[in-house]
């Protein structure tokens, strides 16, 4: 479980990019961080594994606080985060295997890690996770040789070879084509439900959010501004996220629960 | 209507550097005068350029006919000496650059250690080597030892400030998802940088091999040792189709360092 308590973040060039956030996660619980581009949902997720400095308020993921943390008891609590990053993020020039591996570095000692001796455990959990997100048979080929779609699978591995406790995510989708990014998202979701992980997903596109999101944060000029199941999002809550538009449009192709025809018409909100 | 009236309209590239016409005239004036002034301040012996052209052209001659035999012995203890100097300092110069570099980047260093990396850097940039030479012979006496610790030190200057920078350039995305994994920070160097800079640092270092080895024949000639002290004696005692065989000799050795050099680059990338 995570729990935000009146979070802060003003930048040094003195952009307020967080204002006093607080929510807190149950276990197994999605959530879709969305909001306008500069809205804070970056500086949001990554405060929570402290790659950005959080100014004031705490974080706690289980009884640890995060935001006290230093050295090497923040690395530790690093390793019960996983992460999945926009570009993937994958270390380009090393291996499919290397960059799954590469989840445990911070179990393994330093020369292990150097001489790629992983302790069996970890290479076996590492080959039925390649397995898991469908990539069973490119652990050697090296990480810019595979599509996007593939590295993103990658980046699902490596992230849930940690064995986290959390799942971060930012905008895991906004580099894959619409089919791609729905696979991507029903992956997400289906590995929280298999292992019961909490998981916060920062993401631009709206009709991906409500469909694979059990619960959406809707984030404007780096306050909350909605905070509610899916179901809940309306009209008048996207007005209140993003300011006024003719949502309209968009509610029509949302509206049927058919994939396909969601498929297709998934990128309409982002045209408007 | 409207036709007649676009017509009329022109245009002209606005002046970028100098808005004011009267400066550009000022500046452009000035150093024409300025480059006359200095050209007729050079004096030129003209009796002593017609020597000089006639001992040119007996260089020439020697380069022509070169001279392998009668002083191959000497030529072949400089060579030596200056292949042990190119090699053993490019190795050592890496060794050190290294630590420098990583210690140089911003990414990484905290910035008390920034700086003192970057000192050593502009430290050992900031000379010739030529003048590091001169001072180290008169340190550690004639010999390629001076000359070894010319050329590593004019190494890690290079070495570590491109190493640096190329650190510093390495896609930040894959830092941060490595730092992320809750790696520390030598795991955070051997899996996000070391992968990203390894290729441009092999072809850095073969790089400076090939300079190493052409300022090994330069640095001779102030009495750091190798193949460049050998030219300056044969040269010293007119002997110039020995000279001729030495010239050669280094350009033979330059352009096969160099295409090796450059096939290997791409072979890395």
């Amino acid at each position: 479980m995570l729990e935000l308590k009146a979070l802060s973040k003003t930048y040094k060039t003195g952009d307020r990019a967080l204002t006093n956030i607080s929510f807190s996660v149950p276990a197994g619980q999605v959530v879709g961080l969305i909001g306008p581009s500069g809205a804070g949902k970056s500086s949001l997720i990554r405060c929570i594994n402290r790659l950005v400095e959080p100014s004031s308020g705490s974080i706690y993921l289980g009884e640890t606080e995060l935001t006290k943390l230093s050295g090497r008891t923040l690395r530790q609590a690093r390793r019960r985060i996983g992460m999945i990053f926009q570009e993937y993020a994958l270390v380009e020039r090393l291996t499919v295997m290397e960059n799954v591996l590469s989840g445990r570095l911070g179990y393994v000692s330093g020369w292990r890690s150097f001489l790629r001796r992983y302790p069996q455990a970890d290479i076996d959990q590492a080959f039925s996770l390649l397995e898991r997100v469908g990539l069973g048979d490119h652990y050697n080929k090296r990480a810019d040789e595979l599509s996007g779609g593939q590295r993103q699978r990658v980046g699902i591995a490596r992230a849930l070879e940690q064995n986290p406790e959390l799942l971060l995510a930012d905008e895991p989708t906004a580099s894959l084509d619409p089919k791609t990014s729905r696979q991507i998202m029903r992956l997400i979701q289906g590995v929280c439900r298999e292992r019961n992980l909490p998981a916060i997903i920062n993401i631009h596109d709206v009709v991906l959010a409500q469909n694979f999101a059990d619960r959406i944060i809707g984030l404007r000029a780096g306050q909350v501004v909605f905070d509610g199941p899916s179901s809940a999002l309306s009209h008048e809550a996207l007005t209140r996220i993003y300011g006024a538009e003719d949502w309209d449009q968009v509610q029509q192709s949302s509206e049927p629960q058919n994939d396909e025809f969601l498929f297709s018409h998934a990128k309409v909100l982002e045209l408007t | 209507m409207t036709g007649a009236i676009t017509s009329l309209r022109t245009w002209k590239r606005p002046p970028v550097l100098l808005k004011d016409p009267r400066w550009r005239w000022t500046i452009l004036l000035g150093s024409a005068i300025y480059l006359v002034l200095a050209i007729s301040s050079v004096e030129v012996n003209w009796f002593r350029v017609y020597e000089g052209l006639e001992r040119g052209w007996k260089f020439i001659q020697g380069f022509l006919s070169p001279d392998f035999n009668s002083r191959w012995r000497d030529i072949q203890a400089g060579l030596i000496e200056s292949l042990t100097m190119t090699l053993t300092s490019t190795v050592a110069g890496v060794l050190i650059s290294v630590p420098i570099g990583l210690g140089a980047a911003r990414n990484l260093a905290p910035l008390p250690m920034y700086t003192i990396c970057r000192s050593i850097i502009t430290l050992s940039r900031s000379f010739q080597e030529i003048i590091i030479a001169i001072l180290l012979v008169a340190m550690f006496g004639f010999g390629p030892f001076a000359g070894f610790l010319t050329l590593t030190f004019a190494s890690i200057g290079f070495l570590s400030k491109l190493l640096a920078e190329d650190i510093e350039d390495c896609d930040s995305a894959q830092i941060e998802a490595i730092r992320a994994t809750g790696a520390d920070w030598w795991q955070v160097v051997n899996y996000a940088v070391q992968s990203q800079v390894m290729p441009r640092l092999i072809g850095l270092s073969l790089y400076r091999l090939d300079i190493n080895f052409r300022e090994s024949s330069v640095i001779g000639i102030v009495g750091a040792g190798g193949v460049g002290a050998t030219l300056n004696t044969a040269i010293d005692r007119y002997e110039y189709d020995s000279a001729g065989a030495i010239l050669i000799i280094i350009i033979a050795i330059v352009l096969v360092v160099e295409y090796s050099s450059s096939y290997i680059r791409r072979w890395v990338q």
